[in-house]
């Protein structure tokens, strides 16, 4: 894990990503629905290989950021910058095919089709051939699908997986729904990686087996990851660093060990001690 | 024998049934929409066809002219009338596609008035009936099921084996998540909307074909039984529609074989009425509890 140092632009990166543009750039973000503000001032500084928490209370608006990130909700105000590039403007399908992959708190997997579908969903822009190809069998329909199916199966096996892949996603026991959202996502080929509660639901011996598999895709792919965890076990074994949220504004961003000593922090999520005056 | 003769009628009337209800339940598993005016869709199909024939130019034309104009008109009439209304609730898309059936029906008679007009039908298949010992066969009858099922087989390779057949089911499923998965959600409702009003288009010379008639009204009822058969199949499942499509035209030839013609149509949405009681979801639908 590299340390992490300041960079000309406000925010931290890890010292590996100094040297290059940050993956992401959030100035000033907020969104309000009717009268409440829901997400406020948010900034923030990805690098290109940082692996990142966002954590905070319930209800702190981290969804939400997942949602502005991926225009799933409209921001109405601040920028968001990916690679550089101000993403206003964009919906939700181009900024996947700009860089942004994600996956879902409550899995949102195709449940009635096959495993390898769900990933060949992921490839679709990378598979090109005309459906008029497909129903005649022309040679570009079997070369497109094997080397979408080889692809398939190369991001399946880095969870083991690929002896499923003629399971139905729906049929999947829960840890391998969220392991095969993780790869439906990877195979769109992001660069920004946005995990919403990865380890939602699972045992501590396969929360490790996720940290060590974040990590493994980090490295492999040389992707950025941000993700959303109440497991401060993982959260603080593998993010470099963290933001923390409390009533959609980021009240701390650090380091793990900044943060897990950060006096806001600890208040936001054991509320004050009895006795002390407000501050 | 009258037996055998009937069942090819009724799979030839179900046949088509079938290829209509494909159009609702295609459209209906990805933007949970009923499309009324698809019926009203292969109206304008056999019009088509029935210009063209009229005009001299060849059969072979017509049919291709009267596919490619329903696909076209379904594209328009999404990309103009139901596309805005994607985030709208479902009652107002209901409301639309009632509103743009009318808006077809009416725009029919003020072009071809509200008289019946006869279609060319024999420049489209024309062949005796083939005698076979003492059964009787129509090869009108037989080809009609040949083309439907040829279409479905087609129907079937497109949506589970091809990219764009993916993205129909994974849309149909989850049309947030395939979003943000890099499917274009707008190209791919567009696409179903031309795929079905194919088979409409398909089957609307195939239906002009037995029934040689047309008016502007012709599509509502047409349309009707579709949906019938759609919902008997379980909406949304293209299977279901093609089982629904001949057990309703099965059905309809059987009543009128056993002298009781006059309650086909009743005994058709007798059957919808029942299916709702017992079964809402058909024979192979998918359960209707709702996402929240």
């Amino acid at each position: 894990m590299s340390k992490m140092v300041p960079i000309p632009s406000p925010g931290m990166l890890p010292e590996r990503d100094a040297d290059k543009a940050p993956i992401l750039e959030v100035r000033r973000l907020g969104i309000d629905f009717g009268g409440l503000t829901a997400v406020d001032d948010f900034n923030l500084t990805i690098g290109r290989t940082e692996i990142d928490g966002l954590i905070g209370p319930n209800g702190a608006g981290k969804t939400t950021v997942f949602n502005l990130l991926t225009k799933v909700y409209q921001p109405t105000r601040g920028t968001i910058l990916l690679d550089g590039k101000d993403t206003a403007g964009m919906n939700t399908q181009q900024i996947n095919r700009a860089g942004i992959a994600r996956t879902f708190q409550n899995i949102r997997l195709f449940r009635n089709l096959t495993v390898e579908e769900n990933v060949l969903i992921g490839l679709h822009h990378e598979m090109d051939y005309r459906s008029v190809s497909a129903l005649l069998r022309l040679p570009d329909y079997w070369r497109a699908e094997r080397i979408a199916k080889n692809r398939a199966a190369e991001l399946l096996s880095i969870f083991d997986m690929q002896d499923l892949r003629y399971a139905q996603a729906g049929s999947l026991p829960y840890g391998a729904q969220r392991r095969l959202e993780i790869v439906r996502a990877l195979a769109t080929n992001p660069s920004l990686l946005l995990l919403d509660e990865p380890a939602a639901g699972m045992n501590p011996s396969e929360t490790a087996e996720l940290m060590e598999n974040i990590r493994k895709i980090r490295d492999t792919f040389e992707i950025a990851i941000m993700l959303i965890e109440h497991d401060m076990n993982l959260v603080m074994g593998i993010c470099e660093g963290i933001a923390v949220l409390n009533y959609g504004r980021i009240i701390a961003r650090g380091t793990p060990d900044e943060i897990s000593h950060n006096p806001a922090v600890i208040e936001a999520y054991l509320g004050k001690k009895d006795g002390e005056p407000n501050a | 024998m009258l037996f055998i003769s009937q069942l090819i009628n009724g799979l030839q009337l179900g046949s088509i049934y079938a290829l209509v209800a494909l159009g609702y339940s295609m459209v209906y598993g990805i933007i949970m929409l009923l499309n009324f005016a698809h019926g009203d869709i292969i109206m304008v199909g056999g019009y088509i066809a029935m210009l063209i024939i009229t005009a001299g130019i060849n059969p072979a034309v017509a049919v291709v002219a009267a596919i490619v104009g329903c696909a076209v008109l379904a594209m328009v009439i999404e990309k103009i009338a139901y596309k805005p209304l994607r985030s709208a609730p479902r009652i107002s898309l209901l409301i639309t596609a009632i509103g743009v059936s009318m808006l077809l029906q009416n725009l029919a008679q003020l072009v071809f008035s509200a008289n019946a007009r006869p279609f060319p039908s024999t420049n489209i298949i024309n062949a005796a009936n083939l005698q076979l010992g003492s059964v009787q066969i129509s090869v009108s009858a037989i080809v009609t099921i040949a083309v439907s099922v040829i279409s479905m087989i087609l129907l079937t390779l497109l949506v589970q084996k091809t990219r764009m057949g993916k993205a129909m089911r994974a849309v149909s499923e989850d049309m947030g998540a395939a979003q943000l998965m890099g499917i274009n959600v707008d190209r791919t409702v567009s696409f179903t909307f031309a795929v079905g009003s194919v088979l409409a288009g398909i089957g609307s010379v195939l239906y002009c074909c037995r029934y040689p008639v047309l008016t502007p009204t012709m599509g509502s009822l047409l349309g009707l039984k579709a949906f019938v058969a759609a919902v008997l199949g379980g909406i949304g499942s293209i299977p279901g529609a093609m089982i629904g499509g001949f057990a309703i035209g099965l059905a309809e030839v059987f009543v009128t074989s056993i002298g009781l013609s006059e309650w086909t149509d009743g005994i058709v949405f007798a059957i919808l009425i029942v299916v709702l009681l017992f079964r809402p979801t058909g024979f192979m639908g998918r359960s209707m509890s709702e996402k929240v």
